[in-house]
């Protein structure tokens, strides 16, 4: 189909973001179990403060996700991880 | 007797709890602090009383690992290290009971956890203890 060129010309190419697909690294890794003996991987789901992020931001399942939290929450109780805490990463 | 074959594990659980045929055994994994004032000998000495208790429940001790000082990351009882202990054990659920009324008596434990080990965590568990062996 030949169609005309639209009318409006940028000087620079506008940029749209490509919205990267979100997968469950659990689930395409294979791997079957958290360990909270194990903070430096912990680590990874928490933000700067030691908050658990959201399933809609790390993009895990919903089963794993259960699991991160509860793994989180053993390594606070044993103080390998804080309760609250500044600039972690 | 046979029908017990038939069953799901859990049914199978229930029935001999029920009846008390015999003692169903778990895989349990505990982790516990004590003080750091304590000198060397007073932590092997305190470890090796809690595995005594686990020994006199008929519990299988599978693994202990000793951490040593580590420092927390808040601090607990106003102090910020500890000695840091890991048991994992095979045993009946009555015995942890027992290990945990030790633990709360017991002045120089700071924290403790004990978790039970699904089949997934058990196979982590196993390739761990391999991975430390070939380390070490």
């Amino acid at each position: 189909m030949a169609e005309k060129q639209s009318e409006i010309r940028y000087l620079t190419p506008i940029n749209i973001e490509i919205k990267k697909d979100k997968y469950c690294r659990f689930q395409k890794s294979g791997i079957k179990y958290l360990d909270f003996k194990d903070p430096n991987f912990l680590l990874k789901f928490v933000n700067e403060q030691g908050k658990i992020l959201p399933r809609r931001i790390t993009g895990t399942s919903l089963k794993y996700q259960r699991k991160v939290t509860q793994a989180v929450k053993r390594a606070r109780h044993l103080a390998l991880m804080p309760y609250v805490g500044d600039m972690l990463k | 007797m046979f029908y017990l074959f038939a069953l799901k594990s859990k049914e199978k659980a229930y029935i001999c709890a029920q009846f008390q045929l015999f003692k169903i055994m778990n895989r349990y994994e505990t982790v516990f602090i004590l003080t750091p004032v304590l000198s060397e000998a007073q932590t092997k000495e305190a470890g090796s009383k809690f595995e005594k208790i686990l020994k006199d429940g008929k519990a299988k001790i599978i693994n202990s690992e000793f951490w040593g000082m580590r420092k927390l990351a808040y601090p607990i009882q106003k102090k910020s290290t500890g000695f840091y202990q890991l048991v994992e054990f095979e045993a009946s659920g009555d015995v942890i009971e027992k290990l945990e009324l030790a633990f709360r008596r017991d002045e120089r434990i700071l924290r403790f956890l004990t978790v039970k080990l699904d089949k997934h965590a058990v196979a982590y568990a196993e390739k761990r203890v391999r991975l430390l062996a070939d380390k070490a």
